[in-house]
């Protein structure tokens, strides 16, 4: 069991666009950063997700110690069956997988 | 040097009027603001109601206007309306007026509609001139004739044709939110590369600044060194972090904007402090793209909706949600296809179990709420369904209570069912390549209007 908030400052998630979701991670430090970027690579999102890994899009930030991670939505935004509009909850998942984590 | 102020990340959200003051004493060579926003869905494309409320839009508007009046300088709004469709940029107009004629002064208003002609869209495909972004919808010849709206989203160059016709105020149809604070400084001759990165730092307002509470104004100032970003309110501060953070910020690419124009590539771009509240940021650059585009936006409708919610507290039936739901979905489905045929979409959220992110889990909540969405062809057919599954669901059987009839949820309102009219479905996420100025001028049609005391 991680408690996220030792590892990050901000983690959150909101469509980019109806058709893409984005989540964005603000780590402590550099350290955290570390620790945490080999969970959260294009396989490992994507799974959490459900989406193909190659569609899963990666960009580190290192000079302000931030991560974005962008991929197509599940169902596009307000279309029958979508159950967050602004994408703003999904970032839970993600969170559920960090603090399921036995990190330091 | 050059300023401008932008009044926030969405007109009719507000600002403090003392910040717009501020922002006036220091002067600036025009305000701008964006209406538009994609968040809510494809409703405000797809039906062109308007995001906020009149009175809302009318306040934020009124004070930009008064300001850009007593600077002697351009207001620049994208997006009216939110979707952005012919129709709002015409309602702007209608807003813009009353509000001149009460202040007592005249404007000449341009007015850049976007909506494209269906036949020009056919011509496109045809001709491979569509190109989808990243997530596009499959798109065929059908799916460019259905009803509802589709917009052409204008860059620079419309604002800036706009501004050449002697415009006090440019309203736009659907805009690129950067664009709106691209147009002057590019045709100023500032470097394009820091023009688009400060244009899209400052399209959110003062998102960008550390502890905002609520939307608020932001000043860029560009000099021949990059660009200067200072919050309005004094209480309110930039710092490189603040700033370089709001750059991820609903974006899926955090350097890379593309523009009709070309591409902005801000990995060069360098975040650094001035003093305590103000931010120097260098570099960017910009790639002109070998052919000019628009994004396109299309919304149509699906059906209109009915809903109703109900609240599960007990044990034995939350133990056993996911298939006592699917039990109560096919019995609705029976007792619907009965009287309404099969032209309809039934839709069941279970909020508090696994409804926000539609994951499989076998976690049992300790109280959920199940949403169900009945979509049909008319309104009438809509409602009629919700009323019928509403009844099968609140007495849907447990097995574990066997004795006798049952009621299964909660509900705070008398007569559950809502009804929410049309609901729509964005059909369009592509690039159309347009040949040359003349066709861009055809698709982006400028008119002007003296509008206020005459």
């Amino acid at each position: 069991m991680t408690d996220v908030s030792r590892y990050c400052t901000l983690v959150r998630s909101k469509d980019a666009g109806p058709f893409m979701l984005t989540l964005d991670f603000f780590f402590v430090d550099a350290a955290a950063r570390e620790a945490l970027v080999p969970f959260l690579s294009p396989e490992r999102i994507g799974e959490l997700y459900g989406v193909d890994a190659a569609s899963v899009e990666v960009y580190e930030l290192r000079d302000i110690n931030a991560l974005k991670i962008s991929f197509p939505r599940r169902v596009v935004s307000g279309d029958l069956g979508d159950t967050d509009i602004t994408g703003g909850q999904q970032y839970a998942l993600v969170v559920e997988m960090i603090e399921g984590l036995d990190l330091p | 040097m050059l300023s401008y102020i932008a009044l926030n990340g969405s007109l009719g959200t507000g600002f403090k009027e003392t910040s717009l003051e501020r922002g006036v004493a220091h002067g600036a060579a025009f305000i701008g603001a964006d209406s538009g926003s994609t968040d809510g869905g494809p409703y405000y494309l797809g039906s062109g109601a308007w995001i906020w409320s009149d009175r809302a839009y009318e306040r934020d508007l009124g004070l930009g206007l008064a300001a850009a009046h007593r600077l002697g300088v351009p207001l620049i709004i994208g997006t009216c309306g939110g979707g952005g469709g012919d129709a709002a940029v015409d309602g702007y107009a209608a807003m813009v007026d009353r509000l001149a004629t009460e202040h007592g002064f005249a404007v000449r208003v341009a007015c850049v509609q976007s909506e494209v002609d269906r036949r020009l869209l056919v011509d496109k495909y045809r001709s491979g001139k569509l190109r989808p972004l990243p997530g596009a919808p499959a798109l065929d010849e059908a799916t460019l004739q259905l009803p509802g709206h589709v917009v052409a989203m204008a860059g620079a160059e419309p604002i800036q044709d706009a501004l050449a016709l002697g415009a006090d105020v440019v309203l736009l149809g659907r805009c690129a939110d950067a664009a709106i604070f691209a147009a002057i400084p590019l045709a100023e001759g500032y470097d394009p590369g820091p023009v688009w990165n400060a244009a899209k730092i400052v399209e959110c307002g003062s998102a960008a600044a550390e502890n905002r509470k609520g939307q608020d104004s932001m000043l860029c100032t560009f000099d021949d060194d990059g660009f200067v970003l200072e919050p309005l309110d004094p209480d309110l501060r930039c710092t490189p972090n603040s700033v370089a953070a709001h750059t991820l910020y609903e974006t899926a690419d955090p350097y890379r904007l593309t523009m009709p124009s070309g591409t902005l590539d801000a990995r060069t771009a360098t975040y650094e402090a001035l003093d305590e509240r103000r931010v120097r940021v260098r570099g960017g650059t910009f790639a002109p793209s070998d052919a000019y585009t628009a994004k396109l936006e299309g919304a149509a409708p699906v059906g209109y909706l009915s809903s109703f919610w109900g609240s599960v507290r007990d044990p034995v039936i939350l133990r056993q949600l996911p298939s006592w739901c699917a039990s109560l979905r096919e019995q609705i489905g029976a007792r619907l296809s009965a009287t309404w045929g099969e032209d309809y979409h039934l839709d069941l959220k279970v909020y508090g179990a696994n409804g926000t992110t539609g994951e499989a889990t076998e976690a049992v909540p300790r109280e959920a709420v199940i949403v169900f969405d009945l979509v049909g062809a008319t309104q009438e057919d809509a409602s009629g369904m919700a009323r019928a599954a509403y009844h099968v669901g609140l007495h849907w059987p447990v097995p574990e209570w066997r004795a006798g009839s049952i009621t299964t949820f909660a509900h705070p309102y008398s007569a559950p069912v809502v009804d929410r009219g049309q609901v729509y479905r964005f059909t369009l996420n592509h690039a159309m390549v347009i040949d040359d100025a003349d066709e861009r001028r055809a698709v982006f049609r400028t008119t002007v209007h003296e509008l206020g005391r005459r």
